[in-house]
């Protein structure tokens, strides 16, 4: 178990380092950060004594190497446009997205699971083919038209919802429900998938064959085993959100790390999108870790690989 | 003793008709119904993106702006000159879906293309030589994975500035990971069977046995992928440009007409419900097939 937690840990790290070279050679490449500093109206003189104060003119990876070794003492820089230190707007800005993804997910498996399970206990019946149409549906709907119908109905006709900021827990809801409406098929697919399997095998035959309560089958035996590669799936799905919090938080205005890395790319703040980039990467490879150590936790197979 | 008689007659196995492996498919394919739904839908769609310039009512670039914001036909003051009702600008909205679905048509499989060529390759590459090479492989797609696409996406274009060209490879050349994941995991699955190892001890090239073997044989898997990630990039094209850094006014595409439309949302909403829903169809479509696709040439993998 240990040695596994290790090898899966410092294939983490390496993939971090791997991410961070290819977003800041890409940023490089793409743009010209000395002319973005400078501004619009600026000479090429002025973009010339940028590029040389800031160093942009030294080659690339020298750039990068410059740019990891104060990474790794915490200092990503200073925003350009903001004029403040970047690691300090993301951790303000941090909370909003991190609740908003935790709520996201925690909305996509309180509908997903359930609607799996039954759709499994059923299969092939009116339960199974309504929960299925809902997936696939679901995976239909491009996220900003969803949130803007979200918007229309409960912010504007019934009124019943707050349509932007963050300040109750009101607020959250309907970017909560855009953002893990998403991730719902997903889960519920594989959840049905699981129990399908799970319900049909020998010692859940025995189990009710002794004749235990199908409620306790279904959830001490039948559900934890299912369950397994839902949590490594809904890691993932969590990462994907982080992703798909950038249009979310734009459209209700809240003031998360999606809409601090869409501003900062109007700005082309390119200090601020290198780190954001490789924040959300790295949210997403801490959560593929604790995934896979805890899918190797829950079932031993998974170990011996 | 006709009956006794016709007991007796022994039946000659050539006298059993089966059907071929082909009719078997076309019928499975013609009564699965979300492929026959998702399918006919789609070639509508198809056919109307194709035949837009001859049957679009309207030019989707001619503003006319005395006749704005017109609302559509079900609404009391539309009128069946504009049956879709105008935008902003005073255009035609039926004309604008139609050519919008076309671009969207165009990105989605032009960029279907050229990602699935790249990770096909990978996937195929990674599948067959296995040890060192797929684990570089494996790492490359992992680190892909670990950088949300349309952050990198949204990143690059705003860099190099955004158009159609811009946006097709920039996408093209991001979302080749789940090509390179399914044709990894099909390849690895028909690897170790007797016929690839029959065209090695056979002195087959590497090259002619990944194109005519292994290629062939995971071409059902490749085709379902391919169907998914069309719709992948037509929703991720829609994204970019109802972000306004995607496809450029005055083009007509469906996420920059919802963006377009947005600000006047909450009193003409078919403005953002029209290119929404068609976005919905579309997308509905391509999946239907897909899953319908992947029902018939695989029904083992059904879920």
């Amino acid at each position: 178990m240990l040695l596994y937690t290790v090898k899966r840990f410092g294939m983490a790290l390496l993939v971090m380092l791997a991410v961070s070279v290819v977003t800041f050679t890409l940023m490089r490449l793409s743009g010209d950060p000395a002319a973005a500093m400078a501004g619009e109206s600026a000479t090429a003189e002025d973009i010339e004594y940028v590029r040389k104060h800031y160093g942009f003119d030294r080659p690339i990876p020298v750039q990068f190497w410059d740019w990891a070794a104060k990474a790794l003492r915490g200092d990503f820089g200073m925003s350009i446009y903001l004029k403040q230190p970047v690691a300090q707007i993301i951790i303000d800005k941090a909370p909003v997205t991190m609740k908003l993804g935790g709520i996201a997910l925690t909305f996509a498996l309180v509908l997903s699971i359930p609607l799996g399970v039954l759709a499994a206990m059923r299969p092939n019946t009116l339960t199974d083919r309504s929960a299925l149409t809902i997936a696939v549906i679901g995976q239909a709907f491009p996220s900003f038209f969803f949130a803007l119908i979200l918007i229309y109905i409960f912010g504007v006709a019934l009124r019943w919802l707050p349509i932007t900021g963050t300040d109750t827990w009101l607020h959250y809801v309907m970017p909560a429900v855009t953002l893990g409406y998403y991730a719902t098929p997903a889960i519920m697919r594989l959840t049905r998938a699981g129990m399908i399997e799970v319900l049909g095998s020998d010692y859940i035959r025995t189990a009710r064959a002794k004749g235990m309560l199908p409620g306790i089958v279904l959830f001490k035996h039948a559900l934890r085993n299912a369950i397994i590669p839902v949590v490594s799936l809904s890691a993932v799905q969590l990462g994907f959100m982080l992703g798909g919090s950038i249009v979310i938080e734009t459209i209700f205005s809240m003031h998360g790390i999606g809409r601090l890395a869409w501003q900062s790319i109007q700005r082309s703040d390119f200090e601020m999108m290198q780190a954001i980039v490789l924040t959300i990467a790295c949210f997403y490879i801490v959560l593929t870790f604790l995934a896979d150590v805890l899918n190797a936790f829950l079932d031993p197979r998974i170990r011996v690989h | 003793m006709a009956v006794s008689r016709s007991f007796n007659r022994s039946l000659d196995a050539s006298e059993i008709l089966e059907p071929s492996p082909a009719a078997l498919m076309r019928r499975r394919a013609f009564s699965h119904y979300g492929f026959i739904i998702g399918g006919g839908f789609l070639a509508f769609i198809v056919v109307i993106a194709l035949a837009a310039p001859l049957i679009a009512p309207h030019d989707p670039y001619d503003q006319n702006l005395a006749q704005r914001l017109i609302p559509p036909i079900w609404q009391e003051k539309g009128s069946w000159e504009y049956p879709l009702g105008t935008d902003g600008y005073g255009r035609g909205y039926l004309s604008r879906t139609m050519y919008g679905a076309q671009v969207s048509l165009l990105i989605g499989l032009t960029v279907m293309l050229i990602s699935g060529v790249i990770g096909t390759a990978m996937g195929i590459v990674a599948g067959y030589f296995g040890g060192r090479v797929d684990m570089i492989i494996t790492f490359i797609i992992t680190t892909r994975l670990a950088m949300p696409a349309i952050l990198v996406a949204l990143a690059v274009v705003a860099l190099i500035g955004s158009s159609m060209t811009v946006v097709i490879w920039v996408l093209g050349l991001l979302i080749w990971d789940r090509f390179a994941v399914v044709m990894r995991s099909a390849t690895q699955q028909i690897r170790n069977l007797d016929y690839i190892a029959a065209a090695e001890a056979a002195g087959c090239s590497t090259r002619r046995i990944l194109l005519t073997e292994i290629l062939p044989n995971v071409f059902n898997a490749l085709i379902v992928v391919a169907t998914l990630e069309v719709a992948h990039a037509v929703l991720l094209e829609a994204a970019l440009s109802f972000l306004g850094l995607g496809v450029q006014p005055p083009t007509p595409s469906w996420g920059l007409m919802i963006s377009e439309g947005k600000g006047h949302m909450f009193f003409k909403p078919w403005l953002i419900a029209i290119p929404g829903v068609s976005l919905f169809v579309m997308i509905l479509c391509i999946n239907l097939m897909g899953d319908g696709i992947r029902d018939v040439t695989a029904p083992e993998n059904r879920n």
